[in-house]
C-alpha cells in the first residue's frame, strides 16, 4: 500500500509544477516529488513486521531486518533535496528582489 | 484547460507507474523478507561480536560511512557547493539582519537561550552516537543548524560569527579527505576502515566511522548554519 501513497505524492509533484506559475510553489511541488519518489524507495525495501535494520542487545538470533539499502541511498538523496531546495529558494529570493513579484507571468515587462 | 492537460498528465504518470509495476518481480518474489537480496550480505554480524569485519551496529550507517564512503564523501561536495552558490547569490561585503517586523519580548529572548542548549547536546548526541542508533552526522547536523535558527528567530539583532563556521567546515571536510588518504598509506584503498572494529554496539567501536560521521555532522551544521545566516540577512545598500 505504502507504494501507492507514493505514487499519489508523484501526480500531485508533477501536476503542481506543470500548473502552478509562483516560484515559492514550483519549488513546493519539486520537494512533494522528490518525497515522493523517496517514499517510493524506501517502499521497495519494506514488508510487514521488519525490524529496523540496528543490531541491539534484543535483536533476536536470526532478525528479518528491512532492505537497509534503499534507506542508505534516501538519505543520500534527501541531503541533496535540500542543497537543490536551498539553491532554489535563494534564486527565488533574487526573482523578488529585480522583478517585485514571485508571479513568472508577471515577470519580463520592466 | 491547461489545468486539465496537467491533470491528465499527473494521471498518466500514475497509470504508467501502476502498469510498470503490476508483473514485477521486484514486490512479489522479494516481499517476505531480505534473504536473497543483495542487501543479505551488509548484516553479516550480530550484537557483542568481537571485531567483525564491518564495524558498527547500525546497518544504515555502515552503508554510508564504510560500504558507500566515497559516495558520502561527493555527497557532502554537492552541499558543500549548493551552500557556496547560496552565498555567492545573497551574500555580499557589508550585510545586516533582515528585517522581519517583529520584535521579541524578554521571555522568548532568554528562553531560547535555554532551549538552545538542549538541542544542540541532542544535535551532538545523535551525531556522535550515529553508528548505534537511528540519526546520524546528517540528521545531527541539521539539529545543530536548528538550533542556530532558533537564535536567530528568537532575537532580531542576533548574528553567529559566520567566519568560525566556515573554518569548522573546511577543518571537517579536509579531515575527512586526509582520514581516507590515510587508508591508503595504512592499508589498502581510499577511505579504507583501517582501525580496529571493537565490540559491536559499544560506543568507541566500528574503526573511523564514527570519526567520519562526527566530521559530517560538523560539516553539514556549519554548511546549513551558513545557508541560514544568509536568507536571514541582506546587504546594506
Amino acid at each position: 500500500m505504502l507504494q501507492f501513497a507514493a505514487i499519489i505524492l508523484l501526480m500531485l509533484g508533477l501536476y503542481g509544477l506543470l500548473t502552478q506559475r509562483n516560484v515559492i510553489k514550483i519549488i513546493i511541488s519539486l520537494n512533494i516529488l522528490e518525497i515522493g519518489l523517496n517514499l517510493f524507495i524506501i517502499s521497495v525495501g519494506y514488508f510487514e513486521g521488519g525490524l529496523a535494520p540496528i543490531f541491539t542487545s534484543e535483536t533476536p538470533a536470526n532478525p528479518n531486518f528491512v532492505d537497509p539499502l534503499p534507506q542508505a541511498l534516501v538519505l543520500t538523496a534527501i541531503v541533496i533535496g535540500v542543497g537543490t531546495t536551498a539553491l532554489g529558494l535563494a534564486l527565488a529570493r533574487k526573482i523578488y528582489q529585480k522583478y517585485g513579484t514571485l508571479n513568472l507571468d508577471e515577470m519580463g515587462e520592466n | 484547460m491547461k489545468n486539465f492537460l496537467a491533470l491528465l498528465a499527473a494521471l498518466g504518470l500514475g497509470v504508467l507507474i501502476i502498469l510498470s509495476l503490476q508483473n514485477n518481480t521486484l514486490f512479489n518474489e522479494y516481499g517476505e523478507d531480505v534473504t536473497g537480496r543483495d542487501s543479505e550480505e551488509y548484516g553479516d554480524r550480530e550484537y557483542g561480536e568481537e571485531n567483525p569485519a564491518s564495524g558498527p551496529a547500525n546497518i544504515v550507517t555502515s552503508i554510508v560511512a564504510d560500504f558507500r564512503s566515497f559516495d558520502t564523501l561527493g555527497e557532502i561536495t554537492v552541499l558543500f557547493v549548493s551552500s557556496l552558490g547560496v552565498a555567492l547569490l545573497l551574500g555580499g561585503t557589508k550585510q545586516k539582519r533582515l528585517d522581519l517586523g517583529f520584535h521579541p519580548n524578554f521571555m522568548l529572548r532568554i528562553g531560547s537561550k535555554a532551549l538552545f542548549g538542549i538541542i544542540l547536546m541532542t544535535g551532538v548526541y545523535v551525531t556522535i552516537h550515529g553508528h548505534l542508533t537511528p540519526g546520524g552526522g546528517f540528521p545531527g547536523g541539521a539539529m545543530i543548524a536548528s538550533s542556530m535558527l532558533l537564535l536567530y528567530l528568537a532575537d532580531d539583532t542576533f548574528r553567529a560569527k559566520i567566519k568560525g563556521f566556515k573554518i569548522l567546515e573546511s577543518v571537517a571536510g579536509s579531515l575527512y579527505v586526509l582520514i581516507g588518504i590515510a587508508g591508503l598509506f595504512f592499508a589498502d584503498y581510499f577511505l579504507e576502515n583501517f582501525l580496529n572494529n571493537g565490540v559491536v554496539g559499544d560506543l568507541l567501536s566500528a574503526g573511523i566511522i564514527p570519526l567520519i560521521y562526527v566530521l559530517i555532522g560538523l560539516k553539514v551544521g556549519s554548511e546549513i548554519s551558513g545557508v541560514i545566516d544568509n536568507f536571514l540577512t541582506e546587504e546594506v545598500v
